[in-house]
């Protein structure tokens, strides 16, 4: 059976009992997880085309913390910022984050939508491992992020934020966007596999969602937090993807390695714990 | 299920007995709910090429044992086989090989019927040369050429059913597995759906499995059905035979009445309240 390196069960035919489909290698598992991802993100940009209404609309939280917080903390100058940047410059990487972060913590509804009108029993019936199913899902969320950053990184640039024009770093931060929003997402279907309800998710990911944002790095330098508050924000993925995002399109010293790994580790975590829960959801 | 006298059919495919290789196995199936057996030391064989129905009330265990078929839920005595290979065991390849009609109406409304039917060309790694031609064929094949541009919201309750057998067949599915394919559609797009169910079981070389609840339907378009009644098979076989059995101008609620003890009350019951949650899913998806 292993003989047979088709991927795909051939067409019917006269005999009774032609070909089955061969058992998986590694290379198939790695090919579909990849597969996986690519589909559910084409779907995603899909749904952004058909429905741009969302984009606008998640675009004015971000666009008022820049135009009204931004302009009058630049103003008061109460925050201290590395080398003196002007503080609309740092906040912009923050709300960046904020964003991402906003569209990815509620990203788990989707899921509990699916399994309410019968699409995640389907999609399970379908050759994908349930790691990638989330996975996919998780970088569907990414991609929905990231056509949300250009929106605020526009903004930005409107408002005088010197932006870094190399290409390499944008796509960087665009990495860093994906990676944070993978994590959050996940995080969002792990409590989707606990909540089980659309309206508990909706409370929860509401009570979550202004902790997480105000004890990260996001607004202010974590040396200028209290104590208790450095020690939870030293462990909230936000401020690492802060820290990533700032170095990335501000140039402010960040610890790109660190950031890079804290995230990655944390996505991977995430989305076994999601994956683990699915059949919760199925059920 | 024992002590049943049970009808058994020698069906026209060729000699599928003899490689031991049919399309479903099931034997000694069971799952169990806390302390109630949905699905009791069932044992089941559907030859490739079949029409099979299977039978029953709301309750009686057919979506369960669906869901052990599709690899959803783990048998926790028994197994099942698709063309031999186990569901529990290799999941994976099962999958591969079968097409999947839930009893929900479920399509992505937000998406058009094409992209709907890509989706699923793209989850069963259609390679990427043949896939629009394979979605085109699918789309053709349940006659939603016309629409296909259009979003799943502005489809009717008929039209979703199609696209979601349009889904199912996307990878030419040995084994297509339709659960209360007709529930909730009103009386026209039910004969219309089994127009198209029909037309590609002429075209196709594949084995359908349908659970429903519909006498009428069952009689006219399954070659074999097997009663289910709380959790296991009371009667396997032809349609004519079983109720040949029961006397000249027995029908399929006779037979059913026969075996399940006249509970056909209870799938009226069942049925209607189907069909409300049917509805409700077709209001949400347009």
């Amino acid at each position: 059976m292993t003989s047979a390196a088709h991927d795909v069960p051939p067409a019917v035919s006269a005999d009774p009992f032609p070909l089955l489909p061969p058992a998986d290698t590694p290379l198939t598992i790695v090919r579909r997880l990849f597969s996986r991802m690519v589909t559910l993100c084409w779907v995603e940009l899909r749904k952004i085309r058909h429905d741009r209404t969302e984009l606008y609309t998640r675009a004015i939280q971000p666009a008022l913390w820049l135009l009204i917080y931004g302009e009058v903390f630049t103003r008061i100058h109460a925050i201290p910022t590395p080398q003196h940047i002007p503080y609309l410059a740092y906040l912009a990487p923050g709300i960046l984050a904020q964003s991402a972060l906003f569209i990815a913590i509620f990203y788990g509804i989707q899921i509990i939508w699916e399994r309410d009108a019968g699409v995640l029993t389907k999609l399970m019936v379908t050759p994908t491992p349930r790691a990638a199913l989330i996975t996919g899902k998780a970088f569907a969320a990414g991609v929905r992020s990231v056509v949300q950053a250009v929106a605020v990184l526009i903004l930005s640039a409107l408002l005088g934020v010197t932006l870094t024009d190399n290409p390499l770093k944008l796509l960087g931060a665009a990495a860093v966007v994906v990676l944070g929003s993978a994590f959050f997402s996940c995080l969002s279907m792990t409590i989707a596999g606990i909540a089980l309800s659309r309206d508990r998710l909706m409370g929860i990911g509401q009570a979550i969602t202004m902790p997480l944002f105000f004890s990260s790095s996001a607004l202010y330098p974590e040396k200028i937090m209290p104590g208790w508050l450095q020690a939870i924000s030293k462990c909230n993925p936000l401020s690492y993807q802060v820290d990533a995002l700032r170095g990335l399109l501000i140039g402010t010293p960040a610890h790109l390695g660190l950031d890079l790994l804290v995230l990655v580790i944390a996505t991977v975590l995430a989305i076994s714990a999601s994956a683990a829960l699915l059949p919760r959801l199925a059920r | 299920m024992t002590g049943q006298p049970e009808a058994s059919v020698a069906t026209a495919a060729a000699g599928p007995a003899e490689t031991g290789r049919s399309a479903v196995v099931c034997s000694g199936l069971t799952y169990r709910f806390g302390t109630h057996t949905a699905v009791d030391h069932v044992d089941l064989r559907i030859e490739p090429g079949e029409t099979f129905g299977l039978l029953g009330p709301n309750g009686a265990g057919k979506t369960t044992t669906i869901r052990m078929l599709t690899t959803l839920l783990k048998p926790m005595e028994g197994n099942v086989s698709v063309l031999g290979i186990d569901a529990a065991e290799q999941p994976m390849r099962v999958r591969r090989m079968i097409g999947y009609v839930p009893q929900m109406l479920s399509a992505d409304a937000t998406l058009t019927g094409r992209e709907n039917v890509e989706l699923f060309a793209r989850l069963f790694d259609v390679p990427r040369s043949v896939r629009r031609q394979r979605v085109e064929d699918a789309l053709a094949a349940m006659g939603l050429t016309e629409p296909a541009g259009r979003q799943v919201k502005t489809y009717s309750g008929g039209m979703i059913r199609r696209l979601e057998l349009a889904q199912a067949l996307v990878n030419s599915p040995r084994l297509l597995v339709l659960d209360e394919p007709t529930v909730g559609l009103d009386p026209i797009a039910r004969t219309d759906v089994w127009e198209f169910i029909a037309r590609l079981r002429e075209s196709a070389d594949m084995t359908v499995l349908m659970t429903t609840h519909y006498m009428d339907e069952a009689d006219t378009y399954c070659d074999r059905i097997a009663l289910m009644h709380a959790g296991s098979i009371r009667a396997t076989g032809t349609p004519g035979l079983l109720k040949a059995m029961l006397g000249e101008h027995a029908t399929l609620d006779d037979v059913f009445r026969h075996y399940t003890g006249g509970t056909l009350d209870d799938t009226e019951k069942g049925g209607i309240r189907d069909v409300r949650r049917a509805r409700r899913t077709a209001r949400r998806l347009g």
